[in-house]
């Protein structure tokens, strides 16, 4: 073989196989989190394993549409994860346990399904509580799935402002906020309501003052906050379960009903409409914040437990009652 | 406009006839090749973000279309990788001479495949698919791959470059838009040639191999089968073989009559009408059923997109020869004036690529910065935003390109219709109407 020959099949040769094992080594080398879909598969890997104090690094990045990404309960921003680029995350875990990561984008129908593990070990760094808090809802004993309506519901939007001037009209020195609050639905106190002089008119807008009094201005702005970004998706922003997903979830549940007959408890209904006084007249605080807590097992709403904080919860119930009353601002 | 030999100069002819400048240039291309289809299979599949998607169907497709083709004709032909590894297998060699005794079957193509309508099928294959194939990083990957081991396949099964010749899903519509190229490879002295003996243009010799395209130089007329890739100015052994540069659209003064050919220019002019509807129109619903390959949607787009080339639009023009009379059979004036749809089809095409590689082009620095989507930034462009390019420019640019290319289709038509002795005007009025109709699609 004539050198020429020789040394063009050497630098064809090679040339050839550095193009291929070159990035393949690299890709082999790098490994990334991707995110899709849930349809397509959500996270993958969907479980990490960190250890206490030492940094994760994380290399993020998206095979479909814009993701979002961020550890519940933790007090972390955001990061968004953009098709075809590597969004690079680093974190340290200062106590042991297992954390849900989850997208924070609206990235499809079943973006809530979009979530993952981090599970952390080694010693605590920080103080931590061992006790584990039972959820209210369950130290009450209250069925949270039970079918809830209210027997009567008022014929205007009950106002808190309307209410404060009847409490100062009426020279009601207090109207006390009761202790059982969280576990009584507002149908419950407006039938507790006394005097009896007053119109039914008059006692909802004494009810909606008693919510409104119950919780804070920036616990309804987080709440709101934490419901636009989170739950207005499948409720809408107007709370009336028509958020962009409603019909699709809501044709999910139909089309699911076909392989599963008799079986319409479990079905996926569509989204839960806020602004409908029978269903959130005879909610108690606690029933709303279980159903947020768990999730309901087969609706199609999430699990939130992981999520948010009890706080951030609470806040969230607190705005959700803004859907029936209107509040001062 | 006089010819002007290009070969003349030394420089320019050594550099065609050398070996190695050629090799250079092949080497890149197939490292850049195996390259997208690496990228295609294990890069992100978002396509706007990875090499193959980016280089082949942005880049490499603005260079061919509004550039190679326009000014080159089979330019692009003459630096493909894909037939080369074939082609290195089937001569045992790279650089060395040919040996007397074939390495592999080296089997003639068959007759009936002898002619383009392998092409023409291999084109609408792609096409049909294409919404996926032009998005789909792994599907272009593997569409790459099958054509380099097709190449191959058929180089160890049939003599020359069988795939480039017969199959190829790009080369049947560069042959046919080259001939509007103002260049070309032809002889110098006919005598010469008709007194060669041996003719190892054809058959090959120890300077050099028989010409891969299948074709005699002696007999070209015509760009549209000469694959320039200089085999035969290396085994010319009277110096007969020139480059030239030339006028536009030479070649079509004297039309075509062959019937795949014709097709060929309908098959080019429906697609570019159709995925000017398709991927830049408003319809959802054409993408929907174009993008969902094997439903019910698809099938339609399928027998729709079929249905136009085969039938509406040469139905057309047919019932347009047919209002005037010829003692021509009507499938001889058929080829014969379908000739004027190549300019018009090549413009419709760069009418059609401006929009879409001007909407796209600054994808390309992006992805040459991190070309499998790794998280690399190799230029520092990596983050670069998406960005529209010239966008005032565009309207004009395609308003340019379509009433040229009416002009230019215009003139096509009359001089083949004085070669077959018939009237152009149908021929005129049908081109005026699908330019009118392209315009209302892209502006």
């Amino acid at each position: 073989m004539k050198r020429s020959e020789l040394v063009a099949r050497i630098v064809i040769s090679t040339g050839v196989l550095f193009t291929i094992g070159a990035p393949i080594y690299m890709w082999t080398r790098t490994p990334l989190i991707h995110a899709h879909m849930s349809e397509e598969g959500g996270w993958t890997p969907d479980i990490l394993k960190a250890n206490v104090g030492e940094p994760l690094q994380l290399h993020f990045t998206s095979d479909d549409v814009m993701h979002g990404f961020a550890i519940g309960q933790l007090d972390m921003k955001a990061v968004y994860i953009e098709p075809g680029k590597v969004t690079d995350v680093s974190l340290t875990f200062d106590k042991p346990g297992v954390y849900t990561f989850f997208c924070t984008r609206w990235c499809g129908v079943n973006h809530w399904r979009m979530r993952g593990t981090i599970e952390v070990t080694g010693d605590s760094s920080a103080s931590e509580d061992a006790s584990v808090k039972i959820p209210l809802y369950v130290s009450l004993g209250l069925d949270i799935d039970a079918p809830h309506k209210s027997p009567a519901v008022p014929e205007m939007q009950p106002s808190a402002i309307r209410g404060k001037e009847l409490v100062n009209n009426l020279n009601l020195d207090r109207l006390v906020v009761p202790e059982s609050y969280k576990s009584t639905s507002p149908y419950q106190i407006f039938q507790q309501l006394d005097p009896a002089s007053l119109s039914d008119s008059e006692k909802w807008d004494l009810v909606a003052y008693l919510w409104q009094t119950s919780s804070t201005p920036e616990s309804i702005a987080n709440g709101k906050k934490l419901y636009g970004q989170n739950c207005a998706a499948c409720h809408g922003e107007n709370g009336a379960g028509d958020g962009v997903f409603a019909d699709d979830i809501a044709a999910a549940g139909e089309a699911s009903m076909q392989s599963m007959s008799g079986a319409m408890d479990s079905m996926m209904r569509a989204p839960a409409d806020f602004t409908d006084p029978k269903r959130m007249l005879s909610a108690s605080p606690a029933v709303l914040q279980g159903k947020i807590l768990r999730g309901g097992m087969g609706t199609g709403m999430p699990m939130w437990g992981s999520i948010f904080t009890e706080e951030q919860i609470w806040d969230l119930v607190s705005y959700l009652y803004s859907f029936q009353f209107e509040y001062e601002k | 406009m006089a010819k002007l030999e290009l070969t003349r100069n030394r420089f320019i002819k050594n550099i065609l006839v050398n070996r190695y400048p050629q090799l250079a240039v092949f080497i890149v291309m197939l490292v850049g090749y195996i390259f997208a289809i690496l990228a295609g299979l294990i890069g992100t599949p978002v396509g706007s973000h990875n090499f193959s998607i980016v280089f082949v169907w942005i880049a490499w497709w603005a260079i061919l279309i509004l550039v190679a083709v326009p000014f080159f004709g089979r330019g692009w032909c003459a630096v493909c990788p894909i037939p080369l590894p074939g082609e290195w297998i089937q001569r045992g060699a790279v650089l060395a001479p040919p040996d007397k005794k074939a390495k592999w079957l080296n089997l003639r193509v068959p007759r009936m495949f002898r002619n383009i309508w392998l092409q023409n099928i291999s084109f609408l294959l792609l096409a049909l698919f294409s919404s996926v194939l032009l998005t789909t990083p792994n599907i272009t990957g593997m569409v790459l791959a099958g054509m380099l081991f097709g190449a191959i396949g058929l180089s160890m099964i049939f003599e020359r470059r069988a795939f480039c010749r017969y199959l190829c899903p790009v080369g049947g519509f560069i042959g046919i838009y080259a001939q509007t190229a103002p260049l070309e490879l032809r002889i110098k002295d006919k005598q010469v040639c008709a007194s060669c003996v041996g003719k190892p243009c054809y058959n090959g010799s120890s300077a050099g191999y028989g010409c891969p395209w299948d074709v005699f130089p002696g007999g070209l007329t015509k760009n549209t089968y000469c694959g320039l890739c200089m085999e035969c100015i290396r085994t010319c052994p009277h110096d007969n073989i020139a480059v030239n540069v030339r006028p536009f659209s030479v070649d079509l003064a004297k039309p075509s009559s062959r019937i795949d050919e014709a097709f060929k220019a309908f098959i080019m002019l429906g697609s570019a009408m159709i995925y000017a509807c398709v991927l830049l129109g408003p319809w959802g619903i054409l993408k929907d059923a174009a993008y969902n390959v094997g439903t019910a949607t698809w099938f339609i787009y399928v027998v729709a997109f079929l249905a136009t080339i085969f039938g509406i639009l040469p139905g057309f023009f047919t019932l347009g020869l047919l209002q005037k009379k010829s003692s021509l059979p009507l499938k001889h004036r058929f080829a014969s004036l379908s000739t004027a749809l190549i300019p018009l089809g090549l413009m419709f095409w760069v009418a059609f690529s401006l929009s879409f590689v001007m909407t796209n082009a600054s994808y390309i620095m992006a992805a040459l910065s991190d070309p499998l989507g790794l998280g690399w930034n190799l230029l520092g462009t990596a983050n670069m935003a998406w960005q529209p390019m010239l966008t005032t420019l565009l309207a004009p640019a395609q308003t340019l390109a379509l009433v040229g290319g009416l002009i230019w289709s215009t003139r096509t038509a009359q001089k083949a219709a004085n070669e077959v002795n018939v009237s152009s005007l149908p021929v005129i009025g049908y081109c005026f109407a699908v330019t009118v109709f392209m315009m209302w699609l892209l502006l």
